[in-house]
C-alpha cells in the first residue's frame, strides 16, 4: 500500500465530492478546449475563404511616377501612358513555384471613356476570373457579352441608365447587360466590359493595365508568392494587399484575445471550485489526518495524500475535458460555421496542454488545502488522547 | 537510567485568569516492559498526560525523555518519526480509516517506512494473526464488530513492533466479555516485552496493570508499584 493508494481509496469513498471537483474541472477544461478548437476552426475557415476568394496580390506596371491621389481625391490625372504589362508575359505567373496556390488571375485594362457628357473609367475584365476574385459581386441582369457593358451602381445612377438601355462608347453601340449592386468599393463608379472589348476600344491588343491574383495561402507565405511573381515579371511591380491580411489578422487577434479572457475567467472559477471542495474535504477528514499524524506520518506525507487526490481527479478531468470540448466543437462548427464539414482534427498538442493545464489547476488549487492539512495538530485533530 | 523519564511536567491551557492547569509538576520513571494503568476522574489530566507521552502535546515546562531522547527538543517532523518508531497508539474510539480494509488499516504505519512489500505483508499478517483477525483482513471497518475494531486498532498499533504502547480507554466502548479479551491481548503483548501505558476508568482493566498511577487535579497522587500478578480469569 502506498500514499497514492490511500488517496485513490478516499476518492472512491467520497464519490460525491470527487465528482464535484471532476465536474468543475471538466467544465472548465472542455470550455477552454472548445473555445480554442472553435477559434482555430474559425481561423482556418476564414483563412480558407479569404484566401480562396478575393484578390490578395496586385500586379501593376513598374513606374517612376508617384500617384497624385489621396483618399479618393485626384490632384492630377493618373497616368495610364506607362509601359503596360504584356498578356503573354503575364502567362508566366502560372509557372511559378507556388502556382498551385493561385486560385485566379484576373487581367484588367483601364481607360477613360466619355458616355454622354460624363467621363468614366472603363475596365475590361475577365468575368470568369472576376467570379473568383470578387465573389461579393451581385449582378442585376447578366454578365456582358462582346457588345455589352456592366455598370457599377453609382455609374448607373449618374449616367441614368438601366438594364437593357443602350449607350455609345467611342462611336460603338453597347447595351447595358447588367448593373452591379452597391459594393462600397471603387467598382461602384466603373463601367465594365469584356477584356478583349476594352483592349480593342483602347487599341491595347495583348496588353493589360494591371492584374489581380487570388492566392490560396493557407500553407504558403504570401510574401514568397509576391517574390516569385516579381521574378517572373521583372518589368512589373507586385504587391500583397497588406490591408486585407492585416485587417483579417486584427479581427482574429481580437477574437482570440476575447476568448482567452473568457478562458481565464473559467480557469479562475474552476480553481475556486477545486479550492473550496478540497478545503471542505480536508475539514471533513480532520480525525483521519490526526490518525495519520499520530502514527508517524510527516507533514509532507499528508500533503502528498491530498495532492495525489487532486492529481488523480484533475488528470482525469484533463482527459475527459479535452474529449468533451473536442466533441462539442465538432457539433458547434456545423451550426455556427456555414458550410463547415464538422471535421475537427484530434489535436495532440491541445490534448496534452489540456491534461497539463487541468493537472496544474488541480495541484495549485489544492496546494493550500494540502498545506492546511499537513499543519493539523494531531492532538487537536484527534481530541481523543 | 530508566527507559522513560518525566521530569516536572506542566501543561497549562490558556492565559491569565482563563488559564487551566491540566498537568502540574508531574515526574515519574518507567522501566522497559512495565504495564502501567493511569487512573483518575474525568478532567484529572490523565489524557493530557498521555498525549504528552505520545509526543503530540508539548508541555508548558518539564522534560520527557524516552530511551535517552528528549522528545520535545525534537523538531515536529522528528517527533513524527519518533512516534512512528517508538510508539503504538490505541484510541478509545478505534479511529480506523473507514475506506481502508482491515489489512490496509493495519498496514497504515508501514506505508511510509522503507521495506519490501513482502516484509510489510508478513508484518501485517503477523499482527493480524496475533489479534485473531487474519480471516477478516479484507473487510471494511463497518463490516466488523466493536471488539474486532479494537483488535484491528491494536494490530495497527503493534504492527511495526514499537517498544511502547499507549492506550486510551481501550475497552471504553466494549462489553465486559470483549473487554476481558482485549485486556488479555494487551497482557500477552506486555509479557512479550512491550511497555504499555494505559489510561482507564475501569478497575477491572486496571487489574491487568502491574503499576497504577492515580492522577487528580493534574498531579500524580498515588504511584502504586506494589508487585501485582496478572489476573487469571
Amino acid at each position: 500500500m502506498t500514499l497514492k493508494h490511500i488517496s485513490f481509496k478516499n476518492l472512491i469513498r467520497r464519490k460525491g465530492k470527487a465528482s464535484f471537483v471532476l465536474a468543475g474541472l471538466v467544465i472548465g477544461v472542455s470550455t477552454i478546449v472548445g473555445i480554442i478548437s472553435f477559434v482555430d476552426a474559425m481561423t482556418n475557415d476564414i483563412n480558407h475563404k479569404l484566401e480562396k476568394y478575393g484578390a490578395n496580390i496586385l500586379i501593376v506596371p513598374r513606374t517612376e511616377n508617384l500617384p497624385l491621389t489621396y483618399g479618393g481625391l485626384s490632384l492630377g490625372g493618373v497616368s495610364f501612358e506607362m509601359e503596360e504589362i504584356r498578356q503573354e508575359e503575364l502567362a508566366r505567373v502560372s509557372s511559378i513555384k507556388n502556382a498551385r496556390n493561385i486560385a485566379a488571375l484576373g487581367p484588367l485594362v483601364l481607360g477613360v471613356v466619355k458616355v454622354d457628357s460624363h467621363k468614366v473609367l472603363l475596365a475590361g475584365v475577365d468575368f470568369k476570373a472576376s467570379a473568383i476574385l470578387k465573389p461579393w459581386w451581385q449582378i442585376k441582369g447578366k454578365v456582358p457579352d462582346d457588345k455589352g457593358v456592366m455598370l457599377g451602381a453609382e455609374a448607373a445612377r449618374i449616367l441614368n441608365l438601366n438594364v437593357a438601355d443602350r449607350l455609345m462608347i467611342k462611336d460603338r453601340r453597347f447595351i447595358v447587360s447588367g448593373i452591379l449592386k452597391p459594393t462600397g468599393s471603387q467598382d461602384d463608379q466603373l463601367v465594365f466590359t469584356r477584356l478583349t472589348t476594352a483592349q480593342s476600344l483602347f487599341d491595347k491588343g495583348g496588353r493589360v493595365s494591371m492584374a489581380e491574383v487570388a492566392a490560396l495561402c493557407q500553407d504558403c507565405p504570401i510574401e514568397a508568392m509576391v517574390e516569385q511573381i516579381s521574378d517572373a515579371l521583372p518589368g512589373a511591380k507586385v504587391m500583397a494587399i497588406q490591408q486585407v491580411v492585416k485587417g483579417r489578422m486584427e479581427t482574429l487577434g481580437h477574437f482570440k484575445k476575447f476568448s482567452y479572457g473568457i478562458s481565464g475567467v473559467i480557469l479562475l472559477i474552476g480553481s475556486l471550485v477545486v479550492l473550496v471542495t478540497m478545503m471542505g474535504s480536508v475539514r471533513e477528514r480532520t480525525d483521519e489526518i490526526g490518525i495519520f499524524r499520530a502514527i508517524g506520518f510527516r507533514k509532507r506525507h499528508v500533503m502528498e495524500i491530498v495532492l495525489w487526490e487532486a492529481a488523480i481527479v484533475s488528470g482525469l478531468a484533463g482527459i475527459v475535458g479535452y474529449l468533451l470540448g473536442w466533441g462539442v466543437t465538432k457539433v458547434a462548427v456545423r451550426y455556427f460555421i456555414e458550410g463547415h464539414s464538422g471535421s475537427v482534427p484530434f489535436d495532440f498538442e491541445l490534448a496534452a496542454g489540456a491534461f497539463i493545464l487541468a493537472l496544474l489547476i488541480g495541484l495549485v488549487s489544492s496546494a493550500y488545502p494540502a498545506f492546511i492539512a499537513s499543519r493539523l495538530d494531531p492532538n487537536e485533530a484527534l481530541r481523543a488522547l | 537510567m530508566s527507559y522513560i523519564t518525566a521530569e516536572n511536567l506542566n501543561k497549562t491551557y490558556g492565559n491569565g485568569e482563563a488559564a487551566v492547569t491540566a498537568v502540574s509538576d508531574i515526574s515519574f520513571q518507567i522501566e522497559s516492559g512495565e504495564f502501567i494503568g493511569v487512573m483518575g476522574e474525568s478532567g484529572a489530566g490523565k489524557s493530557t498526560l498521555l498525549s504528552i507521552m505520545g509526543a503530540m502535546n508539548t508541555p508548558t515546562s518539564g522534560r520527557f525523555v524516552v530511551d535517552d531522547i528528549d522528545v520535545y527538543s525534537l523538531t515536529q517532523e522528528k517527533q513524527a518519526d519518533f512516534r512512528r518508531e517508538f510508539l503504538g497508539f490505541i484510541f478509545q474510539s478505534f479511529h480506523l480509516v473507514p475506506y481502508l480494509t482491515v489489512f490496509e488499516n493495519v498496514m497504515l504505519p508501514l506505508t511510509i517506512i522503507k521495506a519490501s512489500r513482502k516484509h510489510k505483508r508478513a508484518l501485517v499478517e503477523n499482527a493480524l494473526s496475533q489479534v485473531g483477525l487474519l480471516d477478516k483482513a479484507d473487510r471494511l471497518p463497518n463490516q466488523i464488530s466493536g471488539g474486532e475494531k479494537e483488535r484491528v486498532a491494536i494490530a495497527r498499533a503493534v504492527v511495526n513492533e514499537p517498544p511502547v504502547l499507549l492506550a486510551d480507554e481501550p475497552t471504553g466502548n466494549l462489553d465486559t466479555k470483549t473487554s476481558a479479551e482485549i485486556m488479555k491481548l494487551l497482557q500477552r503483548l506486555n509479557t512479550d516485552g512491550m511497555t504499555i501505558i494505559m489510561v482507564t476508568h475501569s478497575p477491572e482493566c486496571a487489574h491487568y496493570a502491574r503499576r497504577i498511577m492515580r492522577v487528580s487535579d493534574g498531579k500524580v497522587v498515588e504511584d502504586d508499584r506494589t508487585s501485582r500478578s496478572f489476573p487469571t480469569h
